[in-house]
């Protein structure tokens, strides 16, 4: 059963995770033997810029070590072999264009998003 | 797939109690399949593992005038302790997995009977074997 994860909604508590939980949980889950790819989409493609930094949150002497690393959490899926789609037209209208982003993601056209859908047998919009 | 048919259904559920109408309509969906006698499966994900969460309690409401027993709080706890017995008074079955992970990080280890311990490949598991998986994610 391959199913298409669809991240549309970025850094919910991502702070305090200390990654997003639906690619943590597609890590996860592919350990587990699962075959999944994931779709970014809406303020999510920003997951794929590669010099995010959330370093340095402090509450008086607490001191965050392990923040986020978002763009590493997307390319280790890639190199688990999951396909990352990215929507092309959420790219350029967040104007991602001009920045680093990590290696190996597919951009995809809103237009062409019927046709990959039906690559899966379920489709999890998250 | 046939109407008569049995079906086995997987819900991802993500939500915390008390603050989304997302958790009721979930519940309700549960509802119609429990009654169905669906064999189903849901995954609580995050703040969903509060959801059957055994030390929820009721209060009096004193904006509505009530003491605690005229108030009646409802408490999802008791809903996921009515579907687990609706499914199997109807000869089906709810399989309630919470993500382990999430109970420790929230310290939610006190599920009422009926709720175990999961992890993300008891959700692989549960979506390979049900006919479709509902996710309803927190927003």
């Amino acid at each position: 059963m391959k199913v298409l994860q669809i991240i549309n909604t970025a850094y919910r508590a991502t702070i305090e995770e200390q990654d997003d939980t639906v690619v943590w949980l597609t890590h996860a889950m592919t350990g587990a033997g699962g075959d999944f790819d994931v779709l970014l989409a809406g303020n999510a493609v920003n997951y794929t810029v590669e010099r995010q930094d959330a370093a340095g949150l402090s509450f008086g002497d607490w001191r965050q070590t392990q923040p986020p690393r978002l763009g590493h959490d997307v390319a280790g899926l890639i190199g688990k072999h999951v396909r990352v789609y990215v929507v092309d037209e959420d790219v350029r209208e967040i104007g991602l264009t001009a920045v680093t982003q990590v290696d190996g993601f597919t951009r995809i056209a809103r237009a062409e998003l019927a046709d990959l859908f039906d690559h899966y047998d379920q489709i999890w919009r998250w | 797939m046939s109407m008569s048919s049995k079906s086995t259904l997987t819900v991802v559920l993500m939500d915390a109690p008390f603050e989304s109408a997302r958790t009721t309509t979930a519940m309700r969906l549960l509802d119609i399949a429990a009654r169905r006698g669906y064999d189903i499966n849901v995954f609580a994900y995050e703040g969903a593992v509060y959801l059957p969460f055994a030390r929820q309690t009721q209060h009096p409401n004193a904006v509505h005038g009530h003491d605690t027993a005229e108030e009646n709080h409802p408490l999802p706890k008791d809903w996921v302790t009515a579907l687990i017995a609706a499914a199997e008074r109807n000869g089906g079955s709810i399989d309630w997995a919470n993500c382990g992970l999430c109970v420790d990080e929230r310290g939610a280890d006190e599920a009422v009977e009926g709720v175990r311990r999961g992890t993300p490949a008891d959700l692989v598991d549960f979506a390979a074997r049900s006919d479709n998986t509902l996710v309803i994610p927190t927003s």
